[in-house]
């Protein structure tokens, strides 16, 4: 009932040259394409419940409107997870919300982003036609992985309106080492220790410490933290939470007066200090995302830095305006994501990324 | 003339060697690993370098001569057979590994360095390249890109999608893209996932020029648990039940009693040949890790009901419970003159259904059915027999193997697992999707390839053309390439 609504909407909409902005609770709006200001909400709240889910498949298939809180109880219940670890980034967060702005929390280096467990996914589109692509199978690659492509996508291609995921158990054991380091050792630590097979599923370097989370098979989590050694964080699932919220202190008053940089790198990229001393930087999903309490006019600096360490930076709290926000690409890229673009919104009814 | 003016100024691009017009020298390429499609290209280039190649492509796309991108040509499905108004473009001259970062677990390479190749040179560092598809001797990177290849290991560790981080790409215009990153982030903030859309097309978007793959810590130990079931429906079961556990197997495979009777006359793997079906389950990681694991795992197969468990106690016994897996279709090819080998996923607990479907249609059309199964992942490989000479055989098997995929989608699932849509399955793709989604994805298709140079024909159907179903077909008289490779 509500795609029939939401297809009648869109199609109106296109026949007229009027805008529609796609919102779940709007934790993530911050870092997502500002919506015109003539926009109509379409809140997808309204197409909420999970539609199959049995943990023996390894499949969750759920309306985009259901609450990522809800997903996450039912799976737990169930004793599994989505190993991206989505960041909430508020109390209302939906699921459609985690898959239009594809973000991944601490686990993503050891178990893979969003997209990487995006199975399928339907999609009504600007001109209001209802698609799906991709299926509810671990293994399909019967034409394109246009929902790969949809992850992420922000909302500039359509309503999301129902996503398949595959599922992991969650780990049988799990608990995380401190040790006090610096930045420079602690980005070595983590990428060697990884590279050494050892069980990790998180670390991130704040404050002069780095935290190691080891997860998995019991006597695996056991033999890794005698061997790497550290001290054992006192109910660490909260302090993972927490970092993945930002709601860690390092993230606190993140606004256009004093913005939260994030800098995708390679992950072996040597500490830099980028100007603005280590308290003011966090390393995060085993060196491949930095955080930086840093002004924006140092944006261009970073970015450099960005470039030449195999990644990119982006103001992602607290961006003044579009571009800090998002990065520059290349021409003839850019050509191929204005004719994607227009294949999916001919009618420019969504907003751009 | 056009065609003159063509080869002239390939010839300027390209070194005479690199250059292939004459039907014998162009044999060779005539076909990939589905022989029973099978044309000479209009010639054969084989670029040294990515300039060459991309003012190959330069060069086509002024003439708007069609492209056909060729990696070892091991695929199943026909994506590399050529057209003979196409260029058959071969990338088996970039073979070279450009670099490697052991601390990154990364590595650069051209697109025709073999799969194997790759985990290979990275041993040295305790790495390898995880996604193993059966023909990982012979195929090459770039082949697996275009195909988002898998292997028994992708349940655990992911197809070719979860395990590249960058591509350099050719686009039909000879612009060069790069998609994906250095870092773990697969698109710059404003951007779209073209590298996973680009993982998979099949030669129908770019030709990539350059992969970098992520790489994963080799485990410490590896054995497998066979065990043996009085029902392929126990071993479908146990096969959730070990999920249910909260395990997630290196690998977990299932045969039927066709299968393991067909084998053990090859390579005598030691199967049971008193079971209906077996699995084969198989657990990675440090020692301590895979002790445990292997007594919980056969805990549940024996409270599943197997009938037997015997787990591996070393490498070459390890080596000798997968060498019947992984010899399931060459062993198939010596009980029968043919077989038609099917790549179906279905939900896994759809699996006694289908089973029992597959069995019905075989005493439907009077013929026999192996069934191979990647349990883990739900992607079923039945290899239907029959003797091509044999009057109305083939007709039969066809109509079989259509009713089985037909099942597949009913059921949920899909028509291809891993083997690819390529001219083999183009028709089947009418079944699974429908006239909207094909046109959304020949839209994607011109946003890269304005005027259908790409692979045309393959992998998505036209809306005209849903017809009927292609199948493989191995036969005696035309051998598959690569008959000695594993397959799976």
């Amino acid at each position: 009932m509500t795609i029939e609504t939401w297809q009648a909407q869109i199609k109106q909409a296109a026949a007229r040259g009027g805008k529609l902005a796609i919102r779940g609770s709007g934790s993530k709006a911050f870092c997502s394409p500002p919506a015109s200001p003539t926009a109509v909400l379409l809140d997808i709240r309204a197409h909420a419940g999970v539609v199959e889910y049995e943990p023996n498949e390894l499949v969750i298939v759920v309306r985009t409107g259901t609450a990522l809180a809800e997903v996450e109880r039912v799976m737990t219940a169930a004793g599994q997870m989505l190993a991206f670890e989505a960041p909430h980034f508020g109390p209302g967060a939906t699921i459609g919300g985690a898959l239009a702005s594809g973000l991944s929390g601490p686990r993503r280096p050891y178990a893979g982003a969003l997209r990487d467990f995006v199975l399928g996914c339907k999609v009504v589109d600007g001109k209001g036609e209802h698609l799906a692509f991709g299926g509810k199978v671990m293994k399909n690659v019967a034409g394109f992985d246009v929902a790969r492509l949809l992850a992420g996508s922000h909302g500039t291609f359509g309503v999301l309106t129902e996503v398949a995921f595959k599922c992991l158990p969650l780990p049988q054991s799990q608990q995380t080492r401190v040790f006090e380091l610096g930045a420079e050792d602690a980005v070595v630590a983590m990428n060697r220790w990884y590279a050494a097979a050892n069980p990790i599923t998180a670390s991130v370097w704040v404050g002069g410490r780095l935290y190691v989370r080891l997860a998995g098979a019991e006597p695996a989590v056991r033999l890794a933290a005698t061997n790497l050694g550290g001290e054992a964080l006192a109910d660490d699932a909260r302090w993972w939470r927490d970092w993945r919220e930002q709601g860690h202190p390092f993230f606190a008053a993140s606004d256009a007066s004093s913005p939260l940089i994030r800098v995708s790198c390679k992950a072996t990229a040597a500490f830099g200090d980028l100007g603005n001393g280590a308290e003011k930087q966090a390393i995060d999903w085993g060196g491949a995302q930095r955080w930086l309490r840093a002004s924006s006019v140092a944006l261009p600096a970073i970015r450099e830095w960005a470039r030449a360490n195999g990644g990119f930076a982006q103001v992602f709290r607290g961006a003044a305006h579009e571009g800090e926000r998002v990065s520059p690409l290349p021409a003839a890229l850019v050509g191929v994501q204005q004719k994607l673009k227009q294949s999916f919104d001919p009618y420019g009814v969504f907003p751009n990324l | 003339m056009q065609a003159a003016n063509f080869f002239e100024a390939l010839s300027n691009v390209l070194p005479p060697d690199c250059i292939k017009t004459a039907a014998e020298d162009m044999r060779p390429y005539e076909c990939d690993g589905l022989s029973m499609y099978r044309a000479l290209p209009k010639c054969v280039a084989l670029p040294e370098n990515e300039a060459q190649l991309a003012a190959v492509v330069k060069l086509c796309h002024a003439h708007r001569i069609p492209i056909v991108a060729r990696g070892a040509g091991t695929g199943l499905s026909g994506g590399a057979m050529p057209d003979p108004n196409a260029l058959l473009l071969s990338t088996a001259k970039m073979m070279r590994i450009l670099d490697v970062d052991p601390l990154a677990c990364t590595a650069r390479v051209q697109p025709g360095v073999r799969n194997l190749a790759i985990s290979e040179a990275v041993a040295v560092h305790g790495l390898y390249y995880a996604p193993d598809p059966s023909s990982q001797i012979a195929c090459t990177i770039g082949g697996n890109v275009a195909e988002n290849s898998g292997g028994v290991h992708c349940l655990k560790y992911g197809l070719t999608v979860h395990n590249v981080r960058k591509l350099r790409v050719v686009l039909m215009t000879g612009e060069i893209i790069e998609v994906g990153s250095d870092s773990l982030d697969s698109v710059a903030p404003g951007g779209y996932d073209v590298l996973a859309l680009m993982i998979g097309s099949e030669g129908l978007l770019g030709i990539v020029t350059e992969v970098t793959v992520k790489l994963t810590p080799k485990p410490q130990l590896a054995q497998v648990a066979m065990a043996s079931f009085a029902s392929v429906e126990a071993a479908g079961a146990a096969v959730g039940a070990i999920i249910a556990a909260g395990i997630i197997p290196g690998g977990l495979e299932m045969m039927d009693r066709i299968a393991t009777e067909a084998v053990e006359g090859f390579v005598h793997a030691g199967y049971d040949l008193t079971a209906e079906a077996i699995l084969l389950c198989e657990s990675d990681g440090t020692p301590e890790e895979v002790a445990d694991e292997i007594a919980r795992v056969s805990d549940v197969l024996r409270q599943a009901g197997a009938t037997d468990i015997k787990v591996s106690q070393n490498e070459a016994e390890r080596l000798r419970y997968w060498s019947g897996r992984k010899n399931a279709f060459p062993a198939t090819g010596r009980i029968s003159p043919d077989y038609y080998c099917m790549d179906g996923t279905i939900p896994r607990k759809e699996l006694p259904r289908v089973l029992n479907e597959i069995a019905r249609l075989s005493g439907k059309y009077g013929l026999r059915c192996a069934n191979v199964f990647h349990a883990g992942d739900g992607n079923l490989h039945p290899l239907i027999m029959f003797d091509a000479n044999v009057p109305g055989e083939l007709e039969r098997a066809e109509e079989f193997g259509a009713e089985v995929l037909e099942l597949c989608v009913e059921v949920g699932g899909t028509i291809t697992g891993e083997h690819g849509v390529g001219i083999e399955k183009i028709n089947q793709m009418c079944v699974q999707f429908s006239p909207k989604e094909l046109t959304r994805m020949h839209e994607i298709k011109h946003a890269f390839d304005e005027h259908t140079l790409l692979n045309p024909g393959k992998a998505v159907p036209t809306l005209h053309r849903c017809a009927e179903f292609g199948k493989m077909r191995v036969t005696r008289g035309k051998p598959m390439p690569f008959a000695e490779l594993e397959r799976f």
